[in-house]
């Protein structure tokens, strides 16, 4: 007998949270079957819709603006410009802590390498940072903490234009921290304002130390850009006070993995589910699936099941949505021969030869960073003949194909807007 | 004699490293030129097996004394490059019983130590072994690290004297009535250690005589001068896997043939080979095939190979030699064995002498061949010293020290950074400021790279080899961006944007042997890291024309509305109804 719902959500990133979130506040009982930790961990906390569209090297100034230059089999075409608006006006609403929809604009945002890139929504943390304000800036980076160089991304920042004066400082983190400290250390440091031993053997606040060790190198900066290590719980208070004591503006810059801005807004959309009523279960990987009547003929899904230390332990629902991210959340799998999706086995289309997966150039036009599903208007996934695979499978976020979101910064903005319309179409198809 | 002789040694792979050491211990005046890094050419592109001797004591037992004597001279002199695992010859049920007792008195001709074990004695050492492996021969064999070890034997050739100038291609030969008297070079960049972005320089480096130690190149180098010199370049492909399936160097007994051998190294396993002749050493097809090969055929030995995962593929090109009239039409028949050419004997061109063929084991022998002729050529007498004379690195290597305490490292980071550094461990690792990890997965930390920056200059490439950063299973994902940081105090950033995109650009070219299963996970990871997160496809500041600032979001009011000091507690609070703003 298996746990009965409306409606099963596969995955638990951006893509899976706003399918769940779309389809409770639609009134359907949803629960949300996630495996690991989402890959929100590995991403910058930045919220791209569209940075550049396919032919371009320039920054796109208006995601919106863009999408319909689109190809046709990208994701964003298939749930229009206002299905990502209305998406996005989701996001924002439940992301509180979030900047950017005061404007159809995008931002451009530096980087930890120095480089500044385009994107829609940014955490608040990093709101005195965009490149298109002109007030001067300092990056302060810490000696131990090899992820932000901060002379170099200062450099870098300088070289690729930007209106305002950026210097780079690098000082000791207050607080004699190991060298391989995990950033979650120096977040929690901030967070507790824990007693922390000077240079000088006087023992003080973190915060304050911190700020006095930066005080000698502001000459003038108008802001100041940290490494996104400012707090964990509440960073805000965190930035507060150092912007209080520092009296200038204070920013984080967005980091590669473990990225805290990733984390902290996996914890928010995780409070909304909560609220949404969503039923959560994870840690265990969704394995296979029992189809409404007989394998090979299967129109329908009746269940998914969970392996549980070797039990199976099945999940019915009228309707399931796929969202188990793409080839870096192993929604999409391979081996030497094939491209697979391997839940349901959706057909994933690919060159039979492994060698026309890829570019040459690192930065080139790879196959491998398109794959996925192709889906219907419905965005139920294809098979090879261009039917639905199942008449109640809907797909969302990194799982589907035929868009590069590297190339085009338009990872989560993808997985926003095709999780808000799977998650509210089987909603709509429960009703 | 009037004034020290004046050799210039072309390449800088570890023949031309060794001569140049070898010739700078014995008070000659030497200038090595290399186009690319240090082992830029076949030596930094092979699997890293120390023979034993073992793989030739059946067809080529001359090769086989040579390889014994100089694995010995190498585990002395050379002992933080070499790990002694030792090696099996294994055979399978369908391998030729009658070969399988050749190699055995092979081994025993040649002095070769060897021990005959059973297939369960032999999967006892290695568990991965297939269960139907019959029996093996346990030999001397070993890993050496190419780069090391070359680096090593330049930084001794430094020490004794010599300039070592990398990344500077020769243009031409100088010579004066059939007389060699130097080589014009073209510098990338300014003489001494690579700066990326400057000028480059042409120099006409003047020598009373000039080794060419060019390998694959060596013909092209012979063109300059109009002397012949028929290298025959064979390639051969090599698979790294992310792990140790072994500890042992796995050889399959049997004649010959493609896929035969699995080198453990550092935190890898390298396997190997093909052997197919190719026309040009710098242009030639890497197929898929060979991959698979690999894979497939080495499975045979090790089942886990075939699900395991591959990192990336590298091919290499031997500089295969054999005197004119031999004339085999198989590469693998060709002889290893190494050729002096003397072209005043030979083409009555002086002043210059060819060292062709060979192999890596024993390139110190063949140096100290090279060494002996040019000191007859000028009469000087004094004795080769370089089998004697430990590597910088080497001097008084002991791995037994307590390292976590020693310089405040976890222990296994202590454990690496001291085997890949040896007596150089304290020099290098003892500094002042905090030493964090750089590169995660091969363990190396701020000072490692700092003193490779020291040594090598700007070339990350060159920080890459002496160091194995990036050369683990993100294959630089995490870590790239960071070793760009840690050029910032001593280059100016386009200098570091160069070097960073250059290896980039290398550590991508080897990886898409391998995008399948998890490594293609792990490409579209590091791609979303250095497309997504770092904008670096996109990289404005490489972009031609400037970017219209003005048309993209200056921030929200908030945070641009207020004034300079008040507006600072404002920007992330009370700007909510509900939860604070972040």
């Amino acid at each position: 007998m298996a746990i009965e719902s409306e409606v099963v959500v596969v995955g638990g990133g951006l893509a899976g949270g706003f399918a769940a979130l779309a389809a409770a506040r639609e009134g359907a009982d949803v629960r949300l079957l996630s495996y690991k930790q989402s890959t929100l961990a590995q991403a910058s906390g930045l919220v791209d819709v569209l940075g550049y569209t396919p032919d371009s090297d320039r920054p796109a100034a208006d995601p919106f603006e863009a999408i319909p230059s689109l190809a046709e089999e990208h994701p964003y075409r298939t749930v229009g410009v206002d299905g990502v608006r209305e998406a996005m006006a989701v996001f924002d609403e439940v992301a509180d802590r979030y900047r950017g929809a005061h404007t159809d604009r995008n931002a451009l945002l530096p980087t930890h390498g120095g480089t500044i890139k385009p994107t829609a929504r940014y955490p608040a943390g990093a709101a005195a940072g965009v490149a298109s304000d002109e007030r001067d800036a300092l990056l302060v980076g810490f000696e131990a903490l090899v992820d932000f160089d901060a002379p170099h991304a200062a450099a870098h920042l300088e070289a690729a234009g930007v209106p305002f004066d950026v210097s780079g400082a690098t000082i000791a983190f207050p607080g004699g921290l190991a060298a391989d400290a995990k950033v979650t250390r120096y977040a929690k440091l901030l967070d507790e304002d824990a007693p922390v031993e000077t240079g000088t053997g006087a023992t003080r606040r973190a915060r304050s130390a911190l700020a006095s060790a930066v005080q000698p190198h502001l000459d003038g900066a108008e802001r100041v850009g940290f490494p996104a290590v400012l707090g964990d719980d509440d960073p805000a208070a965190v930035r507060e006070s150092l912007e209080t004591q520092l009296g200038v503006p204070v920013f984080e810059v967005p980091m590669g993995p473990p990225s805290l801005p990733g984390l902290r807004l996996e914890d928010d959309l995780y409070a909304a589910l909560d609220a949404a009523g969503v039923s959560m279960e994870t840690g265990n990987p969704v394995v296979d699936y029992e189809p409404d009547g007989e394998r090979g003929s299967e129109g329908r899904i009746a269940s998914v099941s969970i392996d549980r230390n070797g039990a199976s332990i099945p999940f019915a629902a009228d309707q399931f949505v796929l969202a188990t991210g793409g080839l870096v959340g192993k929604g999409i799998g391979s081996d030497r021969e094939r491209v697979e999706e391997p839940v349901f086995d959706c057909h994933v289309p690919h060159a039979t030869d492994r060698y026309e997966w890829f570019d040459t150039d690192a930065f080139g036009d790879h196959d491998f960073a398109r794959f996925g599903l192709p889906t219907d208007d419905d965005l139920r996934p294809l098979d090879a003949r261009g039917g639905a695979e199942f008449e109640n499978l809907r797909a969302a976020g990194s799982v589907l194909g035929g868009y590069d979101f590297a190339a085009e910064k338009s990872g989560s903005g993808v997985s926003i807007a095709t999780g808000h319309a799977a998650g509210a179409a089987a909603a709509e198809a429960v009703r | 004699m009037a004034s020290t002789p004046h050799i210039v040694v072309l390449g800088g792979g570890s023949t031309g490293a060794g001569v140049t050491r070898d010739l700078a211990m014995r008070g000659f005046d030497v200038t090595l030129v290399e186009q690319g890094n240090l082992t830029h050419g076949t030596t930094g592109r092979m699997h890293g097996l120390l023979h034993s001797g073992g793989r030739y004591a059946v067809s080529d037992q001359s090769s086989a004394r040579e390889c014994i004597e100089e694995n010995r001279v190498l585990r002395d002199i050379a002992s933080h490059c070499v790990e002694e695992t030792g090696g099996l010859f294994v055979k399978r049920p369908e391998d030729d019983e009658a070969y399988f007792q050749e190699k055995l008195e092979g081994c025993e001709a040649c002095g070769i130590p060897a021990e005959v074990l059973s297939g369960a004695e032999a999967r006892a050492m290695e568990p991965h072994l297939a269960e139907d492996i019959d029996k093996a021969i346990w030999v001397p064999d070993g890993a050496v690290d190419p780069f090391r070890l070359v680096v090593a034997n330049a930084a001794s050739a430094v020490e004794h004297g010599a300039r070592v100038e990398t990344h500077s291609e020769v243009t031409d030969l100088l010579v004066e009535d059939g007389d060699v008297v130097g080589v014009e070079v073209e510098h990338a960049s300014g003489p001494g250690l690579r700066v990326h972005g400057t000028e480059g320089g042409r120099e006409e480096i003047r020598a009373d005589h000039v080794v060419n130690a060019t390998g694959a190149w060596a013909g092209q180098i012979g063109d300059m001068a109009g002397v012949d010199i028929e290298v025959r370049p064979s390639k051969g492909v090599m698979t790294i896997m992310n792990v140790r399936q072994v500890d042992t160097v796995i050889n399959r007994c049997r004649p010959k043939g493609d896929a035969d051998i699995v080198v453990p190294h550092e935190t890898t396993a390298i396997l190997g080979t093909t052997d197919e002749e190719v026309d040009d050493p710098e242009d030639y097809p890497e197929e898929r095939w060979e991959v698979d090969m690999m894979i497939d055929t080495l499975s045979e030995l090790i089942p886990a190979l075939e699900g395991a995962r591959t990192i990336r593929s590298f091919w290499g090109v031997r500089p295969l030699y054999e005197p004119p009239d031999v004339g085999s039409t198989d590469p693998t028949d060709i002889t290893r064995d190494f050729f002096l050419l003397d072209h005043d004997d030979r083409d009555d061109l002086s002043g210059m002498t060819s060292i062709v063929g060979g192999k890596f084991t024993t390139y110190r022998m063949m140096a100290e061949g090279i060494s002996d002729h040019v000191c007859d050529r000028f009469g000087v007498d004094a004795a080769c010293r370089t089998a004697d004379v430990p590597l910088p690195g080497s001097e008084d290597f002991s791995v037994l020290r307590d390292y976590m305490d020693e310089f405040g490292l976890q222990s296994p980071i202590g454990r690496r950074s001291v085997e890949r550094l040896g007596s150089r461990a304290d020099e290098v690792l003892d500094t002042d400021g905090p030493n964090p990890v750089v590169c995660n997965c091969e363990a190396v930390t701020h000072a490692e790279v700092q003193d490779a920056i020291e040594g090598s200059g700007s070339d990350l490439n060159a920080v890459r080899i002496r160091t194995r950063a990036t050369m683990g299973n993100c294959q630089g994902g995490f870590c790239a961006h960071r070793l760009a940081g840690e050029l910032q105090d001593s280059y100016d950033e386009p200098t570091v944007r160069e070097a960073w995109d250059e290896l980039l650009q290398e550590r991508w070219k080897g990886q898409r042997h391998a995008l399948w299963g998890q490594q293609l996970s792990q490409a579209m990871l590091n791609y979303a890291l250095h497309a997504t997160t770092q904008n670096r496809d996109r990289d404005p500041a490489d972009a031609p024309g400037s970017v219209d600032f003005a048309a993209f979001d200056a921030g929200p009011a908030d945070a641009v509305d207020h004034g300079d000091t008040d507006r600072a507690g404002d920007t992330g609070v009370a700007t909510d109804g509900g939860r604070d703003g972040d």
